[in-house]
């Protein structure tokens, strides 16, 4: 009878300190092995795209998941080449990044921040991901920022208009391009003032979170800068669905304007409520009632039907606009999927040639190279006009859309007009800006 | 003044919905001892016979407009329902326009058949199981329930109005010298409820069928002894609980576009209202549906919420916490219901 060389002691102590190692997560060691976070060293690099693909933004998901297709599809050679042929930088040649091809994995936001942490950790750790990208909502956006700048990617936020995401709560890893709820007030001020003048009552229905809060303290110092007086501003679940009991008490409350801080499904509901209590036809201090929602989405508008009809917001693109850019995506984009794109699919489009033409241009993946490339950079050609990634904050300023819900569509597409595009300039804030304080951008993290 | 008699109509308006969903769960809970988590999702497919009737009165054929161009630069393909080159313009459009109406008829024998389905293909199989067992087996067919209507209809709320002359509001309050005005539609839904609870009770209250049902409730065995075949006629109210479900939503529609979970955001409450009630108490559903839906309505008023913030959040749970330290058998209920 032969004698066993290994103990059980000594087994379980090999198995506990094995497990420890293969347990302990690769986003913390990634480092020791290579000089940023998943260095890329074979012939593709992966990108990570986290959009919501369950839930209630599951549609604008799917929308943003076939702008990223089209756009891998042109950096890699294929199809029309979209806006890559508009695009100001000429880095990109249809040959991948960096003459890799260009590859990627999806995750699925589920709108929760815990889930859309989840998906883009996966990503990261176990597909490889150099760069996460996308979502619609404010909130997940600044929890995969967060979870992007201590892995050591580079994050490419989707659809967030929360003023947070690139004020207290932003972060050197991360960019938007999209636009935020101080540049809606901005954009849509001007225009209220000459459509409903200086002497107006406003009450606000805010859905009670991040995004909410922020839209609402921006509206509301644009319109009282303007002269109106804010009424009351009314914090309503983000789980709500029917809102006439915060619709009623509006009715006796002496405003003659109606704000809504509410996207996607709050909208449609509230929007719908508000026209079914009758506020269109009201007669308020001797003014018409008017309704104003803030943050416009196409995709959100035909939930809302004819009720969206002469409302004015506010939204980042359209594919209305007539400049080259915009022509040659929605020309892609409609070729291929047989309809127009949402803004959400434009901005996720932008981010994703923007991402790309920054390694090209720094010449690596290391994310700080890319944080390097894309701070205070200017460009055009992307359907906004011209744009700069400020390097203080990682907020891009371009043209902001104030748009119109329209009287007679001729499509199902064809449900807001553009009727003032803002200027850059008037929609810029100091870095120092008060809504946008706390937080610090910090430096740059590449995992090594 | 106003504002306080507004609160009570929304509350109304809002206790109907619940009392007609919380009355389904009763009817089935009462009959068959199973407790429904797939209802919910029974009140959102009648929403969706509403979109289906939408959409296929709305059915159309295209005709190249050259004058007009699409998104692309391309001929506009102008579309034109059927209805109304069948019917003409004006009667094809007023069809289209009565959408909703016209979808009771339709939902009424699909929720039938759904709920004769769901009971004979799956639920009857948990008869005697454990309550644990027929909450998580009904819970995951309402979640495939909702991913089948996502999967077809997508995940964004589609709008489905009311008829043009049931849009706009009624001055209610002027029978009292108040101007109270509130949605013409909201009235109607209030008093569609009212009928559908009367009929129930009504066919519960006077007919043979009824007065069976209500004996197999009160002892079922006794009446299968008397050689009745209780168990069919079990099933029928299934039948006829999926059904009050579905018209509660296809009634719903122009209220709030429907959307494929709007059948969960109901479920809890519903749930809530049957415990306040008392289980298996049908006029118990009834009365705790409006005096939850009133309540609902009086904490989202700004003076409520000044006092104490949040408050609208938590109503219903705070109340049928209270009702049941205090009536643990809830509003109304009996003796032995789910006692054992």
């Amino acid at each position: 009878m032969s004698k066993s060389a290994f103990s059980r002691r000594g087994v379980l102590k090999s198995g506990a300190l094995a497990g420890t190692g293969l347990a302990l997560p690769t986003i913390f060691t990634a480092s020791s092995a290579a000089a940023f976070t998943n260095d890329p060293t074979g012939s593709s690099v992966t990108l990570g795209f986290n959009v919501p693909q369950t839930g209630p933004y599951a549609d604008e998901g799917a929308d943003e998941l076939r702008a990223y297709q089209l756009a891998v599809e042109h950096l890699n050679g294929g199809g029309d080449g979209g806006m890559m042929n508009t695009f100001s930088s000429k880095e990109l040649q249809g040959n991948g990044i960096l003459g890799k091809k260009v590859e990627f994995v999806t995750g699925d936001t589920q709108t929760k921040s815990d889930a859309a942490r989840a998906s883009a950790k996966s990503m990261i750790e176990k597909d490889g991901a150099v760069m996460i990208t996308g979502g619609s909502s404010s909130g997940v956006a600044i929890a995969v920022q967060g979870l992007c700048q201590e892995a050591g990617v580079i994050f490419m936020a989707g659809l967030t208009h929360s003023n947070d995401t690139t004020g207290k709560d932003k972060k050197a890893n991360g960019f938007r391009h999209f636009f935020n709820g101080y540049m809606s007030g901005a954009a849509l001020a001007p225009v209220l003032k000459n459509l409903y003048g200086t002497d107006r009552n406003a009450y606000h229905l805010t859905a009670d979170y991040t995004w909410g809060w922020t839209q609402e303290e921006s509206i509301a110092a644009a319109t009282e800068a303007l002269g109106w007086n804010t009424v009351n501003k009314v914090r309503t679940p983000l789980a709500a669905t029917d809102f006439s009991s915060y619709i009623a008490p509006v009715l006796n409350s002496g405003a003659d304007v109606l704000v809504l801080n509410h996207y996607g499904g709050n909208m449609v509901n509230s929007l719908t409520n508000a026209v079914q209590f009758g506020l269109r036809e009201k007669v308020v201090n001797g003014k018409n009632f008017e309704i104003v929602v803030p943050l416009y989405s196409r995709l959100m508008a035909k939930g809302a039907g004819a009720n969206v009809k002469g409302i004015h917001g506010s939204t980042n693109w359209h594919w209305s606009l007539q400049d080259e850019g915009s022509q040659a995506f929605v020309r892609s984009f409609g070729t291929k999927y047989g309809f127009p794109p949402s803004q959400a699919a434009h901005t996720v489009y932008c981010q994703t040639l923007l991402y790309a033409d920054a390694v090209q241009r720094a010449g690596s993946f290391n994310p700080c190279a890319v944080v390097e490339a894309l701070e205070d950079y200017e460009f055009d050609g992307l359907g906004n006009g011209k744009t700069l990634y400020r390097g203080e904050d990682h907020q891009c300023f371009k043209d902001v859309l104030v748009v119109r819900g329209k009287e007679n569509p001729t499509s199902e597409f064809d449900l807001l007009e553009v009727v003032e595009v803002t200027p850059a300039a008037q929609v810029t804030y100091p870095a120092d800006h008060p809504m946008f304080a706390g937080g610090a951008l910090g430096s740059c993290n590449s995992g090594a | 003044m106003d504002a306080i008699l507004l609160q009570i109509l929304n509350g109304l308006d809002k206790g109907s919905a619940y009392a007609l969903i919380a009355l389904g769960l009763t009817l089935i809970f009462g009959t068959l001892g199973v407790v429904n988590f797939a209802h919910g999702a029974l009140f959102m497919i009648g929403a969706f016979c509403a979109v289906t009737v939408q959409r296929l009165l709305s059915l159309s054929y295209e005709v190249v407009d050259e004058s007009q161009k699409d998104f692309l630069g391309n001929p506009l393909k102008v579309k034109t329902p059927y209805v109304e080159s069948w019917f003409g313009p004006e009667m094809g459009g007023a069809i289209i326009d009565w959408a909703v109406p016209i979808a009771i008829l339709f939902a009424i024998p699909i929720m039938v058949c759904v709920g004769y389905v769901m009971e004979r293909g799956l639920i009857k199989h948990f008869y005697k199981r454990e309550h644990a067992d027929q909450i998580l087996v009904t819970f995951g067919l309402a979640i495939v329930l909702q991913e089948v209507i996502k999967y077809f209809y997508g995940a964004n709320p589609i709008q489905t109005p009311s008829p043009e002359a049931l849009s706009g509001v009624a001055n209610v309050g002027a029978l009292l010298g108040m101007d109270i005005v509130y949605p013409v539609w909201r009235i109607v839904y209030f008093f569609f409820s009212v009928v559908i609870i009367g009929a129930i009770f009504s066919f519960l209250q006077f007919t043979t069928f009824g007065m069976v049902v209500r004996a197999g409730m009160a002892d079922r065995e006794t009446v299968g002894l008397l050689g009745i075949n209780i168990d069919r006629r079990f099933t029928i109210m299934f039948g006829i609980a999926a059904a009050v479900a579905g018209l509660a939503g296809v009634m719903y529609t122009p209220i709030n576009s429907p959307n494929y979970h709007m059948g969960m955001d109901f479920l809890v409450l519903s749930f809530v209202v049957v415990v306040v009630g008392g289980m298996g108490s049908l006029p118990g559903a009834v009365l705790a549906g409006f005096l939850l839906g009133i309540l609902e309505s009086f904490a989202s008023m700004n003076e409520i919420k000044s006092i104490i913030p949040g408050i609208d959040q938590i109503i219903i749970y705070v109340v049928a916490i209270i009702i049941l330290l205090t009536r643990p058998r809830g509003l109304m209920g009996r003796k032995g219901v789910m006692e054992e």
